[in-house]
């Protein structure tokens, strides 16, 4: 195994030290007139499962995209050490809700992890090492025996899984999902947070979760936000769930 | 020159190859066609039929620009017309506002249009109907060249940018968190595209350039399960038709650039109908 892989299984191995934080000072997004979020202002500890929750265009996609860096955000997004209080580089990892290829795009599950974190061309040549790793990477979510599948092929649960993997190689600070929302029956969404819970104690990240089913944020999540253009509602899940402002919200 | 001429006469023992023109044709589709097949497999990837089939039509608007800026050599001002299109279309086709395929096809109507008016001004039109058809029988030694250039611009930009272009492909956002200059790699691949559509355009012409773009890769996607057989099996398609299409034209006496076209929609056809054989 070379040095890179050595680090890397170093970094999947290193629990969660609850001493990185991400602070959000003031974030705001304005597209043309409108101003989809304003004043968002966050502390998101790593080891911590933080899921956004808010009706249709309450701003959640645009507060990720503005953490990813693509929508034009006012305020600043800092990443520390809170043992020295440095500031670092921010290394962000992020699980999209869907891909866009056709169901006879002849892309394979290892094109598609190739593509993302390597630069040997996957039309010319695969190499031995690359392959190892992204079978490591895979088998962090049992996902090893998908390399070879066309993306086509998978099932909405085991794509999942494939983009989990990804995300996680290598592991990021901060991790940005959105929750899927179609082709996963309920095995597959209780696989898919299990995955995460599993996640967080194994791996020194913080989370981020777009979510949409309530029942799930209640039984998983440690810290929950109420966003409705800005920061209405943040807490424990039954702090949220009890709340004025959420009942406002979803009535 | 004259030693791979020599060279393809000791090589191809055929009647056809003892003419020049049919040396230097052959020596263009073997250029072309594997460009083709190549850059081919990302453009039906990001479903961009349409909008290489725009770039296409802009030919005739950036002829007739250079007609009007008096710009000697024609290739030069269709490229470069070309490319600001191409960027222009690919800030269109990002932005989200009205339906894609009606905006750009909203810009390629009108740029055939304003090419065809500005050419056919005093009723010239006929000097310049070669670029509909074109013809590969007339390319020149310095034209093949040309393309031997862009060809090698192309393998080294697919060499060093293709992960990132697939990578794109799938999920922007997603490239764009594994830190993938994602703006900057689409828009030289749009540029690309509008720069070898230009400098092939002469030869193939601009009703059937696309269908050379996509045939290859859309018949190969029938019969490929990963990446790199998609790639090979398209430029295989691709030379292939390129090559008989051109035999076919001399012995029949049609078209080249037609009859390399109705090799390739044949084989699409064939790798349609032996696709449940090879995909289970």
């Amino acid at each position: 195994m070379n040095e890179e892989a050595v680090k890397r299984k170093y970094r999947i191995l290193q629990p969660p030290c609850g001493l990185h934080c991400i602070k959000m000072n003031d974030i705001g997004v304005t597209i043309g007139r409108e101003t989809i979020i304003e004043h968002v202002n966050l502390h998101i500890h790593c080891g911590k499962l933080t899921v956004i929750i808010g009706r249709n265009g309450a701003g959640k996609s645009t507060l990720i995209k503005a953490v990813l860096g693509e929508v034009r955000h006012t305020g600043t997004i800092e990443f520390r050490d809170m043992r020295d209080k440095s500031i670092q580089d921010l290394r962000v990892g992020y699980v999209p809700q869907h891909l866009n290829f056709g169901k006879d795009t002849p892309t394979s599950v290892y094109d598609m992890f190739a593509s993302y974190v390597s630069n040997v061309p996957v039309f010319l040549r695969r190499t031995k090492a690359l392959r190892e790793r992204i079978r490591q990477s895979l088998s962090m979510f049992e996902a090893q025996e998908l390399m070879d599948k066309q993306l086509g092929d998978l099932s909405g649960g085991e794509l999942q899984r494939v983009l989990l993997s990804i995300a996680c190689d290598p592991v990021p600070n901060l991790l940005l999902l959105d929750e899927p929302v179609s082709g996963i029956d309920r095995n597959g969404m209780e696989l898919f947070y299990g995955n995460i819970n599993a996640l967080k104690k194994k791996c020194d990240l913080a989370m981020i979760l777009v979510s949409h089913d309530l029942a799930y944020v209640e039984k998983y999540a440690d810290n929950v936000i109420l966003l409705d253009r800005t920061v209405r509602k943040e807490g424990s899940p039954a702090q949220v769930f009890s709340s004025r402002e959420f009942h406002e919200v979803f009535g | 020159m004259q030693t791979i001429y020599r060279w393809m006469e000791a090589v191809l023992p055929f009647d056809y190859i003892q003419y020049d023109f049919m040396k230097n044709a052959l020596l263009a589709v073997l250029i072309i066609t594997p460009l083709f097949g190549i850059l081919g497999t990302m453009i039906v990837n990001n479903r961009m039929a349409f909008f290489s089939d725009a770039l296409g039509h802009s030919a005739l608007t950036g002829m007739a620009v250079g007609v009007i800026f008096g710009v000697t050599d024609a290739g030069l001002s269709m490229v470069i017309f070309a490319a600001v299109f191409a960027l222009l279309l690919n800030k269109i086709r990002h932005s989200g506002i009205a339906a894609n395929d009606t905006v750009i096809s909203v810009f390629s109507s009108l740029s055939t249009a304003l090419g065809l008016v500005i050419l056919s001004r005093g009723g010239s039109f006929s000097k310049y109907s070669a670029l509909l058809v074109g013809d590969i029988l007339s390319i020149t030694p310095a034209e093949i060249l040309r393309l031997l250039i862009i060809l090698a611009v192309t393998l080294l930009f697919w060499t060093f940018a293709f992960n990132k272009l697939h990578a794109i492909s799938l999920n922007a956002s997603l490239a764009k968190s594994k830190r993938i200059r994602v703006a900057l790699i689409d828009n030289i691949f749009v540029v690309l595209i509008a720069v070898i559509v230009m400098l092939s355009i002469q030869w193939v012409g601009i009703l059937i350039i696309n269908a050379l773009l996509i045939l290859p890769a859309a018949a190969s996607r029938n019969m490929a399960a990963n990446m790199r057989e998609y790639h090979l099996f398209s430029v295989l398609l691709s030379v292939f038709s390129g090559i008989l299409g051109l035999i076919l034209s001399f012995y029949l006496d049609m078209a080249a650039g037609p009859m390399i076209v109705v090799v390739a929609s044949l084989l699409f056809f064939v790798t349609l109908l032996v696709r449940p054989l090879v995909k289970m």
